[in-house]
């Protein structure tokens, strides 16, 4: 059973703010009234089924839609934002976000370019290494296997040490190694300070890093809680009593 | 997490612009594709003129902004194709980049891509056509510029709207095309006025047309750029 992740200092700068934020696409409303707080150090995991709204909610927190009502704040900047808020906003999809023709340390260098990281080519390389990829750093990015793509990706989207990490199913085609690489990477950030938002149907990747956890259905969440002691199968019961009722 | 300092708008601009045409450079397909169908197109015209009754410098403008028009979709077409691949433009959006910056770099790879094909297309037309081009190659490449910042200009952001869209490859020549009119139009005049020998002042009142489009096209669309991305 994994342990709670240690909960983040009470007086840690607030990362993300959440309040009575809503989005919908035409009469579909995707998320509805949320209101949540994290602070630097913490990992909200979230849980639900398809279609709950938990993309839609990152690519608010990302800056990549604009709220229909309510407000977001990543860093104490109100969302969409400027550039001061998407400067701390690391994004990881479960597409990999990456130009297929270009090496993996040329995808990660140019992210890091436009981060404005000092010396973005060390940087890359040592990105790329921290997902144990860097002997394929010159290779191009079509000719690697699925899982490989991803670990490159994972190092375009931390390569500028954001200070918010939003992950969208970021285990997706990762075998064991790639797996174990994230986990480090991301615990990692988290002990230097980085807020996580981790949307997994992963329960058991999701609350061994998760200091919070809630569960989304249809745009709203149906359980919202610090960690406790619960292990991943009695979350398990939690998880489907909360999304069938 | 130390301070970082992301690029200003010029600089982003250059960075994108630089990624695009790297990309364009390893996979070559749309330089090959519109260079082929330039190619194809000055053969297809030259074997269907009859140069008793249409002298070459009458007929050569027209085959030239015909050719540009239409390979320049290609490129244009590719600009945002990709960066839909695999959703690179979420990255590109999230990262503290100004939209305006991702405007110019993907206008300026355009730029560079339309000026290629220019470059071939331009000699080859007038070998076909045994055109005078060297008396008038300075005045005529000002022209292949001017316009050419144009039809990027209007190609990028229509680009961009239609390459979310499932019809991307239909909507980009239906949304373009009509607003590539007052581009090619003075571009056209003004080459068939320096081919047949008159002096450049003569041009000049087409010339000022495709200017003052130029920069309408250049500030509307970097202007409106920003609103295509949302969703």
């Amino acid at each position: 059973m994994p342990l709670a992740a240690e909960l983040a200092a009470p007086n840690a700068p607030t990362a993300i703010e959440a309040i009575g934020l809503m989005r919908s696409f035409g009469r579909r409303v995707a998320i509805r009234d949320l209101t949540f707080q994290i602070r630097d150090g913490e990992c909200l995991a979230l849980f639900g089924p398809n279609g709950a709204g938990k993309t839609t909610l990152l690519r608010v927190l990302a800056g990549l839609l604009r709220p229909t009502r309510g407000t977001a704040r990543v860093a104490g900047v109100d969302l969409p934002g400027g550039a001061d808020a998407r400067a701390v906003v690391g994004l990881i999809s479960h597409q990999t976000m990456l130009y297929a023709a270009l090496t993996a340390l040329e995808n990660v260098e140019f992210s890091a370019r436009l981060y404005g990281v000092p010396d973005p080519r060390a940087a890359a390389v040592r990105a790329l290494d921290r997902m144990r990829l860097a002997e394929r750093a010159d290779s191009p990015v079509r000719s690697l296997s699925r899982g490989m793509q991803q670990r490159v990706s994972i190092a375009r989207a931390i390569v500028h040490d954001p200070r918010v990490v939003l992950l969208d199913e970021p285990y997706t085609g990762l075998d064991e190694g790639g797996a174990s690489a994230l986990s480090d990477a991301l615990q990692s950030s988290r002990s230097a300070g980085a807020a996580l938002v981790l949307v997994t149907h992963h329960l058991s990747e999701g609350l061994a890093l998760a200091t919070h956890t809630a569960i989304m259905r249809d745009g709203l969440f149906v359980q919202y809680e610090a960690r406790g002691t619960l292990g991943v199968d009695a979350y398990r019961d939690l998880y489907r009593d909360a999304v069938a009722r | 997490m130390s301070v970082r300092r992301p690029p200003g708008t010029l600089a982003a601009a250059a960075l994108i612009a630089r990624k695009d045409l790297a990309i364009e450079f390893r996979t070559r397909s749309a330089f090959l594709a519109a260079l082929t169908f330039s190619l194809i197109a000055i053969v297809i015209f030259f074997f269907a003129w009859d140069a008793t009754a249409v002298g070459a410098v009458d007929l050569a403008p027209g085959v030239l902004w015909v050719i540009f028009t239409f390979s320049g979709l290609l490129g244009l077409h590719r600009s945002f194709g990709v960066e839909e691949a695999d959703r690179a433009i979420d990255a590109l959006l999230a990262s503290p980049v100004d939209r305006e910056a991702v405007f110019l770099g993907k206008a300026l790879a355009n730029l560079a891509f339309v000026l290629g094909v220019q470059a071939v297309a331009i000699p080859a037309v007038a070998l076909f056509y045994n055109l005078p081009l060297t008396r008038v190659i300075a005045p005529l490449a000002g022209i292949a510029v001017l316009a050419a910042i144009g039809l990027v200009s209007v190609g990028t952001l229509f680009s961009a709207m239609a390459s979310n869209t499932r019809l991307a490859e239909l909507l980009l020549p239906v949304l373009a095309l009509p607003f590539f009119v007052p581009i090619v139009l003075p571009a056209a005049q003004s080459t068939a006025r320096l081919l047949s020998g008159r002096p450049v002042v003569e041009a000049m009142s087409w010339l000022r047309i495709l200017i003052a489009f130029d920069i309408v096209f250049v500030v509307a669309c970097a202007l409106a750029f920003p609103f295509t991305l949302e969703d």
